[in-house]
């Protein structure tokens, strides 16, 4: 009995995962710096901005996952290119909509996101207003 | 003391707050990112053929008149071989089908043709996703209707189901 038990977790140690991935070796803007420094940090700039669409709570600069490469190598590229970032995000954008930058604009969607602080400081304001006129009319609250 | 329900607000809001969180546990959010670039051209590319004994695909071959299916796969891809049926159906029906293979070697893609069937009428190598990003597609499989003019009218996201079939031919024929 504890012989099979054994021989089953040895067993599941040596499986492959089931989730499949490609046997292609990352692309060769994935993991390698652009040679020209400051093409590289307006290209690292852009990559930790842009979300991966796999692994969905990274950017594509965090993820090891084979799209955020390709997705990086792409983005090295157009730079290299002599391509701007914001023209490469709009690209992008004109893809995969908005959800793909951690930095959306402003709009429907993102104005209580906005506004919400300006919203809640004004609630405040008025709150505190109410009770402080009130304490100065009634003055029994004051002690 | 008026207007005593005032105080029952904070915990009306706290109610309403937890019930938002369950919600959202409990349904959780669509993941699936919709590609926007729908009713636009083909983006451009040339793709060399995925194995020996196939054609490559180039965008200008999409718009020679016939409406036809793009078929984002890869051998890698474990829904994809539960597709394969489905788009034998596709073919039989006569809808034409390409095939754009993500990041695939050819020796894999020729053992997944030879037992899965190659319902293909050519099939490009995309290599490092280039024309996946274009596209605005983020999985495989994913599948794009084309009309005959080289525009993208949809996007099916994940594999094709059976009961999807029939409706997939009507479209590419109204396209026609």
């Amino acid at each position: 009995m504890r012989l099979r038990l054994i021989l089953f977790c040895l067993l599941g140690a040596f499986t492959l995962p089931l989730a499949a991935q490609d046997r292609l070796p990352p692309a060769p803007y994935a993991y390698q710096l652009l040679n020209d420094p400051a093409k590289e940090a307006r290209a690292k700039a852009l990559m930790e901005e842009l979300r991966c669409l796999v692994c969905q709570g990274q950017s594509i600069a965090d993820s090891d996952a084979p799209l955020a490469g390709d997705m990086r190598h792409e983005v090295r590229s157009k730079i290299a290119a002599g391509e701007s970032p914001d023209a490469i995000k709009a690209w992008l954008v004109a893809r995969y909509g908005n959800w793909v930058s951690y930095d959306p604009p402003f709009d429907g969607a993102t104005a209580l996101l906005w506004l919400g602080p300006l919203l809640f400081l004004a609630v405040g304001g008025w709150l505190a207003f109410g009770r402080f006129r009130r304490g100065a009319s009634d003055g029994d609250d004051i002690a | 003391m008026k207007n005593r329900w005032v105080l029952f607000v904070p915990l009306a809001v706290m109610g309403l707050l937890f019930g938002a969180f369950i919600y959202r546990l409990t349904t959780p959010a669509e993941t699936l990112i919709q590609s926007q670039w729908i009713d636009k051209p083909m983006p451009l590319f040339d793709l060399p053929p995925a194995t020996a004994g196939v054609e490559g695909l180039k965008s200008s071959q999409l718009a020679d008149g016939k409406p036809r299916l793009v078929n984002v796969f890869a051998s890698w891809c474990i829904p994809c071989r539960a597709e394969a049926p489905q788009l034998e159906a596709l073919k039989a029906a006569g809808v034409p089908i390409d095939g754009i293979a993500i990041r695939d070697r050819p020796d894999d893609v020729a053992m997944f043709l030879n037992e899965y069937g190659n319902p293909f009428d050519r099939i490009g190598s995309d290599m490092q996703s280039s024309v996946q990003i274009a596209l605005g597609s983020s999985g495989v499989p994913e599948t794009f209707l084309i009309d005959g003019k080289g525009i993208i009218r949809e996007q099916i996201q994940g594999v094709i189901l059976a009961d999807q079939v029939p409706e997939i031919v009507t479209k590419i024929e109204a396209m026609k």
